[in-house]
């Protein structure tokens, strides 16, 4: 982990409610895709942690969605405007398990962590397939980008009014060698059951300090307590235990 | 810096600043990023007998200027502690550490305090009489002057070391509760513990915290917290340490002129982990600017001025 300055580069709307962040500064922390960076914003106590979606030398890519005061505040910010960050935290996402044929699986806002980690498994020489899953057409993005790294990408809306109609588990590839995935708890339950290979499942939960100091992001696993901050937020599938 | 050094309950401390426990683990996390020697020591985890998972999550909520907070005293069991973290701590940090103890029954913070007693590395015992987020134990001891004294008077007649109880905010008269503590033999106290808070989530209307309510800390509590320090070091004759809110060198400087020995710094740590590196290294400074030669002089100068 690491504390340092960065610069917003720039700061665009992707989508109504989802906004695309590149940031200048020392990126050296970061070690793996799906590790999250933890931002402080002027008027927020507590510090905003985002997933990386891409890296490049000192600059930074986070896509995140407006959900409250925090992101709202975040959409406003201008290039140019400096952020504190704390860059390297959590485990991300470890790739030497992928196997040749890796299958990648987010939705909403939980697609941008596996931008990365695609990035990373095709220069890797790995097929990547990913499936991107939104409610609706206005929702979706990303697309492009995933093409544009060679994967093969299907894209899911809950109400069918753009790509394949569904959920991303109705669109599960016949073959695959180990997958990842990174979205709402409810499809990360719905993966769990859907899957026949071991896999990655990247967690949300409310956090205090990002680190691992506060005991605020706790589970329990089959590997006993962990820190979502800390020890996750990537969880292999064998060790979850779901809370109910 | 001989200017910054004071001493709680007969052992010196090379400066004021500790982490508050609950908000700096057993310290490795902050040892990864700054030598934690420069503290002056630091409160470890909340330990209880037996291990404890804590409360379901969501535990955390944002406040204005402040948290929410409702861990529940996640931890490994003082046998774990002593066994695991007190080992591995002793790699990085040399000084006398503050052992934070919890427990559901009197009987419970007497077998903790008992095995904690024997570790060289323990300096000091904080009582914590005051977690706002177990049920049927903690802050129901600090909520009543009696029950307060009896948890007192039992852990003190099980270890040598210096206890130091913390106390709770959520109490009509804090005053009462800080003297039942010093008649029973208490060495110091420390306050204040968080106060109990709640928030509504207004898409679902329900709790944000799966606990329903939480520990209110952060920077919003301060002025509450100055209030009590000033209160209970005006009416006792222990040593006091101050906290809540706590988050620059200033803040350190108007608990001591409350009538602090030394300051315990929370929330702080959370938002910034070096928090408490950057209020030691910026305390000569701001002590150059109000024209405070030495930390000693200036605890509890607000209580002075009333005489």
């Amino acid at each position: 982990m690491k504390r340092s300055d960065f610069t917003v580069i720039q700061n665009e709307a992707l989508t109504a409610t989802v906004f695309r962040m590149t940031l200048r500064g020392d990126t050296a922390a970061i070690t793996a895709p799906g590790q999250f960076v933890n931002i402080a914003l002027d008027g927020c106590y507590l510090r905003r942690p985002i997933s990386v979606c891409d890296l490049e030398d000192d600059r930074l890519t986070i896509i995140y969605k407006t959900v409250g005061r925090g992101s709202a505040r975040m959409s406003r910010l201008s290039p140019g405007e400096k952020l504190d960050l704390l860059t390297g935290l959590g485990n991300g996402y470890d790739l030497s398990k992928s196997g040749e044929r890796p299958l990648l699986l987010g939705g909403g806002v939980g697609v941008p962590p596996l931008y990365l980690l695609a990035k990373r498994l095709i220069q890797q020489g790995k097929r990547v397939a990913a499936v991107l899953g939104f409610n609706t057409k206005d929702e979706v993005f990303g697309e492009e980008a995933f093409l544009k790294l060679g994967a093969d990408v299907t894209v899911t809306t809950a109400d069918g009014s753009y790509g394949r109609k569904g959920f991303v588990t109705d669109a599960l590839p016949a073959e695959y060698s180990y997958f990842y995935t990174c979205g709402p708890e409810p499809m990360l339950k719905a993966v769990y059951r859907a899957t026949e290979t071991d896999g990655q499942f990247s967690f949300e939960e409310r956090m205090g300090c990002g680190f691992g100091a506060c005991m605020g992001c706790s589970c329990k696993t089959v590997t006993g307590y962990k820190r979502i901050c800390r020890d996750g937020p990537v969880l292999e599938k064998g060790e979850i235990l779901w809370n109910d | 810096m001989e200017r910054l050094k004071t001493e709680l309950c007969g052992i010196p401390l090379d400066n004021p600043v500790i982490p508050a426990s609950g908000t700096f683990g057993f310290g490795r996390e902050f040892a990864e990023l700054y030598d934690i020697n420069v503290l002056g020591t630091f409160s470890f985890k909340g330990t209880t007998r037996e291990s404890r998972f804590g409360n379901p999550t969501p535990r955390i909520a944002e406040c204005t200027a402040g948290m929410l907070n409702a861990v529940g005293l996640q931890n490994p069991g003082v046998e774990a502690v002593i066994a695991e973290e007190l080992p591995r701590m002793k790699q990085f940090f040399s000084k006398p550490v503050m052992a934070n103890v919890s427990g559901f029954s009197v009987q419970e913070y007497v077998e903790t305090t008992a095995l904690l007693d024997r570790e060289e590395q323990v300096g000091w015992l904080e009582v914590n009489v005051s977690c706002p987020n177990v049920h049927g134990g903690g802050m129901s001891f600090g909520t009543d002057p009696e029950a307060a004294s009896t948890v007192t008077r039992a852990v003190k007649a099980v270890t040598k070391k210096p206890v130091i109880v913390k106390l709770s905010p959520n109490v009509t008269d804090i005053v009462a509760i800080a003297k039942a503590c010093e008649d029973a033999g208490a060495d110091g106290i420390s306050l204040i513990n968080t106060l109990l808070g709640m928030r509504i989530d207004l898409k679902t209307g329900r709790p944000v915290l799966a606990n329903r309510t939480g520990g209110f800390s952060g920077p919003a509590v301060f002025p509450v917290a100055l209030r009590m320090v000033y209160q209970v070091a005006c009416a006792v004759g222990i040593p006091v340490v101050g906290m809540g809110g706590v988050s620059s060198a200033e803040d350190v400087i108007e608990m001591m002129m409350a009538g602090a020995v030394a300051v315990e710094v929370g929330a702080a740590n959370l938002v910034d982990p070096f928090a408490c590196k950057r209020i030691i290294e910026t305390l000569p400074e701001v002590m150059d600017r109000y024209g405070i030669r030495t930390l000693r002089e200036i605890i509890g100068t607000a209580a002075r001025s009333d005489a």
